[in-house]
């Protein structure tokens, strides 16, 4: 067996190169979803993730996943464990994970606050007035929100006025 | 050692399979796992063990029940934009649902699924507000505003937001907090179509009003004095007057009537919290419980 310190490494490597399942050219490191990759000689590698939304129902492919890369990479115990605490949110998402969302013509999400901002005032109701976000394909700000739910939890669908396309958002979190 | 990424097909759910080669009924979505894996669910000293599965329960009953009254809309709805939004919506609470009733199982021995399909109906303590259906679009609207309201207020207090104390219990508290941020995405999806209705056309209006008034008995309940809730979080109570701050700014900005309906009794002094639902319920667990009680060896 490898040192612990490059069993770790190598690990890391593994557990990050996983697709998200909803977007395969995303991992979930671009997402922000793997949380950590520990190892130790008496639990062995112990991944964790953290799901996006409660629901996410990519979680449990996402945790089949991982485990079989890492047996495959010739990990023989591993573990995937939850964490819910942070909750997840759309400022984890990595530079490169944006740069491939809009690659895929999906708007990346608003960028991330700065820190110690609140997220909202005390009555946060939008009511009707939304966030833009950028056409991923013609890169106009000039876009409005067509609902605010989308094919996954995590998106939201929108239309540009510029070029009439319309799109998908990930919605900020 | 070799790099694993050529080994892999191009879709991810394959894998699914694999681990189901011991003659299991296999369908997607087999395999479910603990929703909690890995999360420490130890009772911090000094908490209600009792109170906190009962107080878990009510909250991820009331999700559930709301959750599957929310799938029903789905295939109905008037465009396809809503259909996603209610469909995701009811997702969202679904997983708060298996969150809550895991953490309440874990405490108790038993799974989620044993929780969710093999209690009677007695043992299910959802509000009746989650079990009533809706009939017409209205009326989903105007109640989902409400329960969305009423339990953002509750999650917000329970995460222990802006200083606040918060629960006593990190593992019901990291369950709050993840639900804070879907809850408002909800509630402000409802606040926007009953602004739109009620200040729509006139018969929009007479409808949405009509759904206020018939759901506003049903408000009542959520805010009984509930001594699980006050053990495990002090501050809950908090949330009826956050709860009337948003419903009067939404309805006076749709141009509709706070009604002055009388809240919707209990029985013999008990209602949704104790067990006694209204007649919707035994036709919901019906629907919901059928396929995992004529198979009860079945893996999801």
């Amino acid at each position: 067996m490898v040192a612990p310190v490059t069993a770790r490494t190598l690990a890391y490597g593994v557990a990050a190169g996983t697709p998200d399942p909803e977007i395969p050219t995303l991992t979930i490191e671009d997402l922000g979803i793997l949380r950590g990759v520990d190892y130790s000689p008496g639990r062995g590698i112990v991944v964790t993730i953290t799901p996006t939304y409660s629901g996410c129902p990519a979680m449990r492919e996402i945790a089949a996943d991982v485990q079989a890369r890492l047996n495959r990479a010739g990990f023989e115990r591993v573990t995937v464990a939850t964490q819910l605490a942070p909750p997840w949110t759309t400022d984890w998402i990595t530079p490169e994970g944006r740069r491939k969302l809009a690659a895929v013509g999906i708007a990346p999400p608003p960028e991330a606050r700065a820190s110690g901002a609140p997220r909202r005032g005390p009555v946060p109701l939008t009511l009707g007035r939304a966030p833009s976000a950028r056409c991923p394909r013609c890169g106009s700000p000039d876009t409005r929100l067509t609902a605010q739910f989308s094919a996954t939890a995590c998106k939201s669908l929108h239309r540009c006025n510029a070029c009439g396309e319309p799109f998908e958002g990930v919605k900020a979190l | 050692m070799s790099t694993p990424e050529g080994d892999f097909g191009d879709n991810p759910y394959d894998l699914l399979a694999e681990d189901h080669d011991e003659g299991h009924r296999w369908a997607f979505g087999t395999g479910f796992t603990d929703p909690l894996e890995g999360v420490d669910t130890s009772v911090p000293d000094g908490l209600d063990p009792g109170a906190l599965v009962r107080f878990c329960l009510a909250l991820g009953d009331d999700a559930l029940i709301y959750s599957h009254r929310l799938q029903q809309w789905v295939t109905r709805l008037p465009e396809l934009e809503e259909e996603t939004a209610v469909a995701n919506i009811a997702l969202d609470l679904l997983g708060q649902a298996r969150l809550l009733l895991a953490r309440a199982g874990g405490i108790v021995g038993q799974t989620e699924d044993q929780l969710a399909f093999f209690r009677e109906e007695k043992e299910f303590r959802n509000v009746r507000l989650a079990e009533h259906a809706d009939r017409d679009f209205a009326e989903l609207v105007v109640r989902l505003l409400a329960f969305s309201t009423w339990r953002l207020a509750l999650f917000e207090r329970l995460a222990g937001a802006e200083g606040a104390p918060g629960t006593g219990d990190p593992v019901l508290a990291a369950i709050a907090a993840k639900g804070v941020n879907e809850l408002a995405y909800h509630r402000d999806y409802a606040a926007g179509w009953v602004v739109r209705l009620g200040d729509g056309t006139a018969l929009s209006h007479e409808k949405t009003q009509a759904a206020l008034d018939t759901l506003w008995p049903l408000t009542g309940e959520l805010f009984r004095p509930d001594p699980d809730a006050v053990a495990i979080a002090p501050d809950v109570t908090g949330a009826s007057a956050a709860f009337d701050a948003v419903l009067d700014t939404v309805l006076a900005t749709a141009g509709l009537d706070r009604p002055a309906a009388v809240p919707l009794a209990p029985v013999d002094g008990r209602a949704g919290r104790d067990g006694v639902h209204t007649e919707a319920m035994g036709y919901i667990l019906a629907e919901f419980q059928s396929v995992a009680r004529v198979y009860p060896d079945a893996t999801w």
